[in-house]
């Protein structure tokens, strides 16, 4: 057996982790002892989403790095200790705490550095980079005593520094050399458009502007000085001016580097010395330093790919990028500057909403060279496809971004694309990798992410890959059987929308109509269901009666022996003890087994069919209501004591709880839906744990969306911060309606918003920006829900006719003589089969 | 020998959903389907749940045989035979049930019991 050769690491961030984990994934591992050196005081984390941090995440969160990761691969890393030196020729490298490690193979991923312009003045104080967390805590120090931030730099990073900065509170100023935002990325027309909105979203943006001087400010820590003659006072200034490769230990030790910095590598990654790689934002190959993640990563996995023997080579990387700045979409391919000989530009423009699109195609207009997309980008994913894989555009290319009719499909059809395409650029999904889990039984987007990973990333591209595997599914003559049941051919959105074009109003006229038989315990409590969300009749006048589940039809939850268990309405889980008392006094009354729910409300177990009526009269009397506990329906909204009594409380989240649950309570829905309310970012109610949480913060109330608990528990989204109660409760309205417009039969909206595409990101587009242009619609439909609301208990008990349901015999008083209770901890409880075989026989003898 | 036993008037029926009547100690559950002005009788204990709750079950069709759904666990009864469509070794009573003169009338002491019922519930 050969002796194991030693492999040095040096630079432990995103890259270099990276290049770990492949490497003791692939089968050299066993080659190697692995030693990695590493400056930060942290192992690897997630830099791409730094912002985060200011949003609540912890480092921890942020982390890279599996529980045990080093330890169980036998990595050595040195933390906190920076490679000083390396020594070429007796192969070592040696730190800065004086360890000194030999190597066979060494692996540089150092990253780069933030460009910090050498303006006087650009050390003082509150002068800040944005790169590492340490950076952030110094930024977050910083803003607590500051009222002004300034940025230097326009680019994708400065942008999301002064998000961060307007977060935290400040008046924020961009100061951009260039003419424009973002000029690497847009054109100047696409840069305008990006300026006016982040101006309108409270961003103050100077371009143009050479900072020449930073010294002392009079109302502010710093002032800054701009050639032009024009100052600007702030608190603290932002460098976001560019990265530096960090090429200074490979400079020192005579590796080739570049004229303007960067280590030199070849397609194998290999710098001038062959026992030495680099990887990653320190790598300068063919003239260019490639500052985003995904080439890093393309190019670890060439290095363990040479490692290994295998044909493997770095050939560049797309630079093309999407994302969301200051909430504006922002889209860039390829050659967006056409500068490519001979191209030719289409441009589109829309001033009232404010899109902006620009297509560079070839002289022959059969390739398309570049784009750039603002404020609608929903085109990325096809036009990258066109880009990258040199397919060739329609005959008249500006068809793909005028905007289009949404039953006019302009998009590219998966057929067209190779199977080496990248569907999915994230985790590199290639098409050829979604055919063959489609292949092995993946047939719904649900299962091809768990087996690929695709759109699991940033989730771009969650269009095409349902368009990819709706083709392939055809193609394999995969039928996809989307009927709610036999009766009926159509899904339960289809079902929808019938009633509500054709303002159908009973179950008879839509199964005459559209459906077939009499139908089934499947799409009648659907059917049910729609019709009680769109119409809200009395769910059990006649037409509708039949359609209820029995815990429907019964007004309560049938539990194992026949019996049923009632649940009273408790908003928000405020109750007065007079309240408590008279529940108590009904629960001893009528001998009911008596138990808190996990939603703040008390259940009242054992109650016999003909009891039920009078049970709910004496509730009702006494001042409750029903709880729908029985229904697919709003639940609870759970809430924490909040800012009324809790020292650490920002908000009244017990009276928004109230708030809400009184408006939505009644609210019929594919599933049942839960909410709640937390005072503060404690989240003593567990908000992110339902399917709409709502959290006070300082700036105001944040909303999560689409979580569950339950058999395969789901954390919430983040949807949108700092709410006034207005608009919360303009997005939860939308947001709600919108799930029972669309969602499938007993679908949570955790699934419901999976199987969505476009994801969160799409949500957020048809709730908050309105980008079907359905909000009025979905509010009025609300509204109709909470004015037409009644308390079925209250209706049913007042209606001779309804009651005569509820009798065990239609023909006799006597209870069912089935159900028989033994007692246990003081309460009754469902006797089991020896006990009742025993009461049997005790009244027999 | 046949008789057919007065039970209760269709107005006492529930339209397209059942009602359960005492018959001789007997439950049994009652269904009327109002499109076809049709009525069933079975016996109203779920052999796999067991409880007495088919009558509270939602009743449709299964490739045309008309079931209910046990509220319970879900699995459907024929109307007509009493068997289980998930698992044909179990089946509750089936019984003979008209309407005459706006009258709901049962048969219920010549049971044609259909094959292997299962029903050894209270009462029996
Ligand atoms: C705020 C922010 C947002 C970003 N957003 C995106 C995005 O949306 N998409 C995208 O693709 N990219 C984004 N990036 C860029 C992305 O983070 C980088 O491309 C990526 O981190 C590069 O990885 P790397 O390993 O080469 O460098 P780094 O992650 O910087 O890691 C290098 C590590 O090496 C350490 N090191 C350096 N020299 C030594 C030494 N001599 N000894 C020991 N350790 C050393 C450094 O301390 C550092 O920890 C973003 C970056 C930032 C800061
Ligand atoms: S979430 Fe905050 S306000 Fe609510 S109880 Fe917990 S600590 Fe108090
Ligand atoms: S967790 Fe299971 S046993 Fe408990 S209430 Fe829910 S369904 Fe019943």
């Amino acid at each position: 057996m050969t002796k194991k050769q030693s492999l040095v690491v040096i630079g432990n961030g995103m890259v270099g982790q990276n290049f770990l984990a492949s490497l003791v994934a692939s089968h050299c591992k066993d080659n190697y002892h692995i030693t990695t050196f590493c400056e930060e005081p942290r192992a690897a984390y997630d830099r791409v989403h730094l912002s985060a941090f200011f949003s609540g995440k912890t480092a921890a969160d942020l982390t890279l790095v599996d529980d045990g990761f080093f330890a169980s691969n036998g990595i050595t890393i040195h933390l906190g200790d920076k490679a000083d030196h390396i020594d070429r020729n007796n192969k070592t490298v040696t730190s800065a705490k004086g360890i000194t490690i030999a190597y066979d193979v060494l692996v540089l991923a150092t990253g780069s550095y933030p460009f910090v312009p050498p303006v006087p003045g650009h050390d003082r104080q509150n002068c800040l980079v944005y790169r590492t967390i340490e950076d952030l805590e110094a930024m977050a120090n910083a803003a607590k005593s500051s009222k002004v931030g300034v940025v230097v730099g326009g680019g994708l990073l400065g942008l999301e520094a002064a998000k961060a900065l307007t977060d935290l509170g400040l008046e924020t100023h961009v100061v951009e050399f260039a003419p424009r935002l973002m000029a690497v990325q847009l054109d100047e027309s696409g840069g305008a458009m990006l300026r006016r909105k982040v101006e309108a979203l409270g961003l103050q943006v100077h371009t143009g502007k050479n900072t020449t001087l930073i010294t002392d400010g009079a109302q502010c820590v710093n002032k800054m000085c701009f050639a032009d003659g024009e100052e600007l006072e702030t608190d603290i200034v932002l460098f976001s001016a560019g990265i530096r490769p960090r090429d200074d230990i490979a400079r020192a030790c005579g590796l080739e580097v570049g004229p303007r910095g960067g280590i030199v590598i070849d397609n194998q990654c290999k710098t001038s010395d062959p026992a030495i790689y680099a990887i990653g934002e320190c790598a300068l190959w063919n003239g260019m330093i490639y500052g985003l993640v995904a080439p890093g990563y393309a190019m670890a996995r060439t290095v363990v790919a040479d490692l290994a023997g295998e044909q493997a080579s770095f050939t560049g990387a797309d630079m093309s990028t999407k994302l969301k700045l200051m909430g504006v979409d922002v889209a860039s391919i390829g050659d967006a500057h056409a500068k490519s000989q001979g191209s030719l530009v289409y441009t589109y423009q829309n001033g009232a909403s404010e899109v902006y699109k620009r297509l560079v195609v070839s002289q022959d207009k059969k390739q398309l060279l570049g784009a750039v997309l603002v404020g609608e980008v929903s085109g990325y994913g096809t036009l990258l496809q066109y880009c990258l894989n040199g397919i060739e555009l329609p005959e008249n290319p500006d068809s793909l971004i005028l905007p289009h009719r949404s039953d006019e499909s302009v998009g590219l059809g998966p057929d067209a694309l190779p199977m080496s395409a990248q569907i999915c650029s994230c985790y590199d999904v290639t098409k050829g990798a979604i055919c063959q889990a489609i292949e092995a039984g993946c047939t719904s987007i649900g299962a091809l992410k768990a087996e690929t990973k695709a759109s699991t990333g940033c989730g771009g591209c969650s269009a095409l890959l349902k368009s990819v595997m709706d083709c392939e599914l055809l193609k394999h003559g995969i039928e996809v059987n989307t009927d709610i049941c036999e009766h009926f051919p159509h899904t339960r959105q289809d079902l929808y929308n019938l009633v509500v074009v054709e303002q159908i109003k009973t179950f008879d006229e839509l199964l005459d109509k559209h459906g077939k038989g009499r139908g089934c315990e499947i799409c009648k409590p659907a059917i049910g269901s729609i019709l009680a969300s769109y119409w809200n009749e009395y769910v059990l006048a006649n037409e509708h009666l039949g359609l209820q589940d029995t815990n429907d039809t019964f007004l309560a939850n049938m539990q194992k022996d026949g019996t049923y268990s009632v649940v009273p309405r408790i908003t928000g889980g405020e109750i007065s003890p007079d309240m408590l008392i008279a529940l108590g006094q009904v629960g001893k009354k009528y001998k009911l087994y008596t138990k808190i729910t996990g939603g703040q409300r008390v259940d009242l177990f054992g109650a016999r069919v003909d009891q039920l009526p009078h049970i709910w009269k004496e509730l009702i009397d006494a001042g409750f209501e029903s709880g729908h506990a029985y229904g697919k329906s709003l639940r609870t909204v759970k809430s924490c004591v909040g800012s009324t009594w809790c020292r650490y409380g920002i908000d009244d989240s017990v009276g928004l709880a109230i708030e809400l649950e009184n408006r939505y309570k009644g609210l019929r829905s594919p599933h049942k839906i839960k909410f709640a309310v937390s005072g503060c970012t404690r989240e003593c109610a567990e908000a992110q744990g339902k399917d709409v949480g709502v959290i006070a913060t300082e700036n105001g109330w944040n909303l999560y969306v689409c979580g569950n608990g339950g058999m395969k528990p789901r954390h919430a989204d983040l949807f949108a911060t700092g709410l006034d109660k207005e608009t919360l409760i303009k997005y939860i309205d939308r947001f709600l309606i919108f799930y029972v417009r669309t969602a499938a039969r007993l679908q949570r909206t955790s699934v419901w918003m999976e199987n969505m595409e476009g994801g969160l990101d799409y949500l957020k587009g048809v709730v908050i920006d309105d980008k079907l242009g359905l909000c009025e619609q979905l509010e009025q439909q609300m509204e109709h829900v909470i004015d037409t609301y009644q308390c079925e208990w209250k209706t049913t008990i007042e209606d001779e006719n309804k009651l005569k349901r509820f009798r065990h015999f239609i023909n006799s008083d006597q209870p069912d003589d089935n159900v028989v209770f033994v007692e246990e901890r003081g309460q009754i409880r469902p006797a089991d089969d020896d006990e009742r075989k025993h009461f049997k026989m005790m009244e027999v003898a | 020998m046949s008789v057919w036993k007065d039970i209760c008037s269709t107005d006492d029926l529930q339209p397209d959903s059942g009602v359960c009547a005492l018959v001789e100690s007997k439950q049994v559950a009652i269904f009327f389907l109002v499109k076809e002005q049709a009525v069933y009788a079975i016996h109203n204990y779920d052999p796999i749940g067991k409880a007495n709750v088919l009558s509270r079950g939602m009743i449709g069709d299964i490739k045309g045989e008309p079931v209910v759904a046990s509220p319970l666990y879900k699995q459907h009864f024929s109307l007509k035979t009493g068997i289980c469509l998930e698992d044909e070794t179990i089946a509750v009573p089936a019984y003979p049930i008209r309407i005459a003169n706006g009258r709901v009338e049962i048969q219920v002491s010549t049971v044609g019991i259909a094959k292997g019922s299962a029903y050894e519930g209270a009462g029996a």
